[in-house]
């Protein structure tokens, strides 16, 4: 178990669970980010932050601090 | 038969697109009441009984997000007879997410998948006879770019109503969270509408806050659903508001596979690779640098700069439109007053600022290029890291630097930044910058008073530096009121993929864009460049006076310069300048001109120089340089900012920051200046106080900023 934010670019995780205030949990998971969905780290902007993600097909950004709030298993690559 | 649609669809579905290709140019844009988010509403190009409304782009139905409460409060309080539900095709199940919420609402919907062609470009299958059944709506395909499909939207849109619609929920949850709904109807099915029934009871299974002020439940009801929920909610370990979104996404999981067969995309593989060099962690940063100075360049100083000059200088100079209209007077004898307000006043006001439409052209043109290509999406992901440090966003960039071309395209870029509270310190700051009509201001200054001074170079550059450093700060300051005080809301973007913009959609922002702007010029500046024509060249006697002391004007300067004493500039025909740069910021140097006798001066105002120097010193000019630049802009601006905001109160309350903090900022400069010089009284303890205000607000904490803890799992 590991928080998104720590998890190594370029690698696969599946979403256990997202925790946070309420607003920012909505939110995060309103944008597809359920328990059990797979996401593929990308990359981290220029400066280190925020980071890319891919989520069934579709490219998302997010902040560190936000990713947070985010817990996945790892998993190893195909 | 009169109908209201409603238009819903996450951001990049192509909504504006279809709002566009439906309505044509019956639009009307404006804001919503109070507050910084755009309304659209327009009349179907072939059936003006059927009215349009874009209402914002939403990813859901949540109540924590401005966008997102616009869409639900129109929903429910204005009632449309249809929602037409537009989604992206390439992106079938997130944007069902939405769908599955709006039709709980119990509105007819019509669901229209857009991008058909990108589908059968791409070889994917989308069976929307399948989704038809599953969702119990009509389901059409459409191509909005290319107006395919529109007409069956519209035909099936007003079937809906016309044939009946019977509401169905489509979506059955979990036994046990349908028992807990199916109490909460019980309790509430006299206080709501039958078909909006099982909407409140899930948003009531939610808790959902706004909904639970609506349905003013009773107080032991409330408590016997609440613990009901409660109990479900410990079983589950999660809340109940996150159960329905994970069955929401559950139930699109189990039938996508049936409806919708997707093969790996082009234009996403194509997108990566554009990435690869777009948002490489070494090439970002030079390339963002390098598209900044390409906008720059071809918009402020090259062709939108040339252009600008042109109107300027030729349409609106002597020997343009002003000069033949004012021959065309002289040979019909007119009075020699209607001349002076209408060449002097009208052309000469009105053309100070229709002047800059070449300039915003061009600049709206290349904005709306990177907006609509899917850069401006990468800008915010490169920069978020610097601006956030500042509670700004990544795209507070461009707002800085259309602003030093012109204040209003400057304050309408403010549009493209995703939060309401980073969007309205945008539009209250960006005025900041030195725009192009400032220069002359900049120019006479450093001329008059600092000429052969060692620091004269320095004057022009310190203006900028002032700008930046008065938003960054402002941020700072604003922040902490409560009136900006965001909600607790996550970074989360989609970074689209990357498309060649339509020229179609292009035509028509730069089109409503300019359109908005030449309206108020000949609605609220034109009466401000009457009114102040007027005041300058009128006696209390009514008559038209050459004597630009007599001057009602000059009697108001005379009246109000004891203002300006603190800050080193308390004669009157500085007071008169700074208020005839509301008209337009350049005629504070033509204003000058005027009061000291001369009838014409070049740019700079060089002809003035020694006679300024005599009534400033150089701090003292600095002050009034200073007061100039961050005051309340002209009037072109300040609508615009009014446009922006949607609001009165917001527009007082921006002008009233802008000029108050130029007060004190030149009060500051004044009198700490003149300590150094070894002068102390009064002045100088308002000056300091007046820091340690300034100083206070900046470090004060933030008791609107709550910090996240890490914790530890």
């Amino acid at each position: 178990m590991n928080t998104l934010d720590k998890v190594k670019i370029g690698s696969d995780c599946i979403i256990h669970k997202v925790s946070g205030e309420r607003p920012i949990k909505r939110r995060l998971m309103d944008m597809g980010l359920i328990p059990g969905t797979r996401i593929h780290v990308r990359k981290l902007a220029p400066l280190g932050d925020p980071m890319e993600i891919t989520v069934k097909g579709i490219e998302l950004t997010l902040r560190k601090a936000d990713a947070f709030n985010i817990i996945v298993e790892e998993v190893a690559e195909e | 038969m009169k109908l209201k649609i409603a238009l819903v669809g996450n951001p990049n579905s192509g909504k504006t697109t279809l709002f566009n290709s439906l309505t044509g140019n019956n639009q009307h844009i404006g804001n919503w009441p109070g507050v910084t988010v755009e309304k659209k509403e327009g009349l179907v190009r072939n059936n003006k009984d059927i009215t349009i409304i874009d209402l914002p782009g939403i990813y859901s139905l949540s109540p924590y997000s401005l966008e997102e409460v616009i869409s639900r409060d129109y929903i429910f309080n204005e009632k449309p007879d249809v929602i037409i539900n537009i989604i992206d095709g390439s992106n079938l199940e997130r944007n069902l997410y939405l769908t599955l919420q709006l039709i709980e609402t119990g509105v007819p919907v019509v669901l229209a998948i857009n991008m058909m062609d990108v589908i059968a470009k791409n070889k994917d299958v989308i069976k929307s006879e399948s989704i038809a059944k599953l969702l119990n709506c009509p389901v059409v395909e459409i191509t909005a770019l290319k107006s395919v499909g529109l007409e069956e939207l519209i035909t099936k849109s007003t079937d809906l109503v016309t044939k009946g619609y019977k509401y169905r929920p489509v979506v059955w949850y979990k036994e046990k969270i349908e028992n807990i709904v199916s109490t909460i109807s019980e309790k509430i099915k006299r206080k709501v509408e039958p078909e909006k029934l099982r909407w409140y009871s899930l948003k009531i299974f939610e808790k959902d806050e706004k909904v639970l002020e609506d349905v003013k439940l009773d107080p032991k009801d409330k408590e016997e659903i609440f613990s009901l929920i409660n109990l479900y909610e410990q079983e589950m370990d999660d809340d109940s508001e996150s159960i329905l979104t994970t069955e929401r996404y559950n139930y699109i999981n189990r039938f996508i596979e049936k409806v919708y067969f997707k093969n790996k995309i082009k234009a996403q593989s194509m997108t990566h690779k554009i990435d690869k060099v777009l948002t490489n962690k070494y090439l970002a940063l030079p390339i963002f640098v390098l598209i900044i100075f390409l906008v720059y360049y071809l918009s402020i100083s090259t062709i939108g700069g040339l252009l600008t000059d042109y109107v300027n200088d030729t349409i609106f100079g002597d020997n343009g439109l002003p000069g033949l209209v004012t021959g065309w007077l002289e040979s019909i004898n007119a009075w020699p007053w209607l001349i002076g307000v209408i060449v002097e006043g009208i052309i000469g006001g009105v053309g100070a600022v229709l002047g800059f439409l070449p300039q915003m052209f061009v600049l709206f043109l290349l904005l709306g290029i990177l907006e609509e290509s899917g850069y401006m999406a990468r800008i915010a992901f490169i920069l978020d890291r610097i601006f956030r440090r500042f509670g700004l966003s990544g795209k507070a960039f461009f707002p800085m630097l259309m602003s030093t071309g012109c204040a209003v395209p400057g304050v309408m870029a403010a549009r493209t930044i995703e939060e309401e509270s980073n969007r309205k310190v945008m539009i209250m700051t960006t005025t900041f910058m030195p725009c192009g009509a400032k220069l002359p201001i900049i120019a006479l200054i450093a001329g008059a008073l600092f000429r052969g001074s060692p620091i004269q170079w320095l004057i022009a550059p310190s203006a900028y530096l002032l700008g930046i450093l008065m938003i960054i700060i402002s941020s700072i300051i604003l922040k902490k009121f409560k009136g900006f005080a965001g909600k607790a809301s996550p970074f989360i973007m989609e970074l689209p993929d990357y498309h060649l913009p339509s020229i179609k959609g292009l035509g028509f922002t730069v089109y409503h864009k300019l359109k908005s702007f030449v309206k108020k010029a000949g609605t609220i500046i034109l009466v401000a460049a009457i009114i102040i024509w007027f005041l300058s060249n009128f006696s209390w006697s009514f008559a038209l006076t050459s004597n630009a002391e007599e001057s009602i004007l000059a009697s108001i300067g005379k009246l109000i310069d004891v203002i300006f004493t603190p800050l080193g500039w308390g004669n009157w025909k500085a007071a008169v300048a700074t208020f005839t740069g509301l008209v337009a910021k350049e005629n504070v140097v033509s204003t000058f001109g005027v009061l000291y006798g001369f009838a014409e001066v070049g740019e700079s105002g060089a002809e003035i120089w020694t006679l300024l120097a005599v009534d400033f010193t150089a701090l003292s000019s600095y002050s009034f340089l200073v007061f100039n630049l961050i005051c309340a802009p002209c009037f072109a601006a300040m609508g615009t900012i009014k446009r922006e905001m949607g609001s009165r109160k917001w527009t007082l309350i921006a002008i009233t920051y802008q000029t108050v903090l130029a007060y004190v900022l030149s009060l500051i400069i004044y009198q700490i200046g003149m300590m150094f010089t070894g002068v102390f009284n009064i002045g100088s303890v308002f000056g300091i106080l007046a820091l340690i205000v300034l100083i206070y607000l900046i470090f004060r904490p933030n008791k609107y900023l709550k910090k996240i803890e890490p914790k530890s799992l």
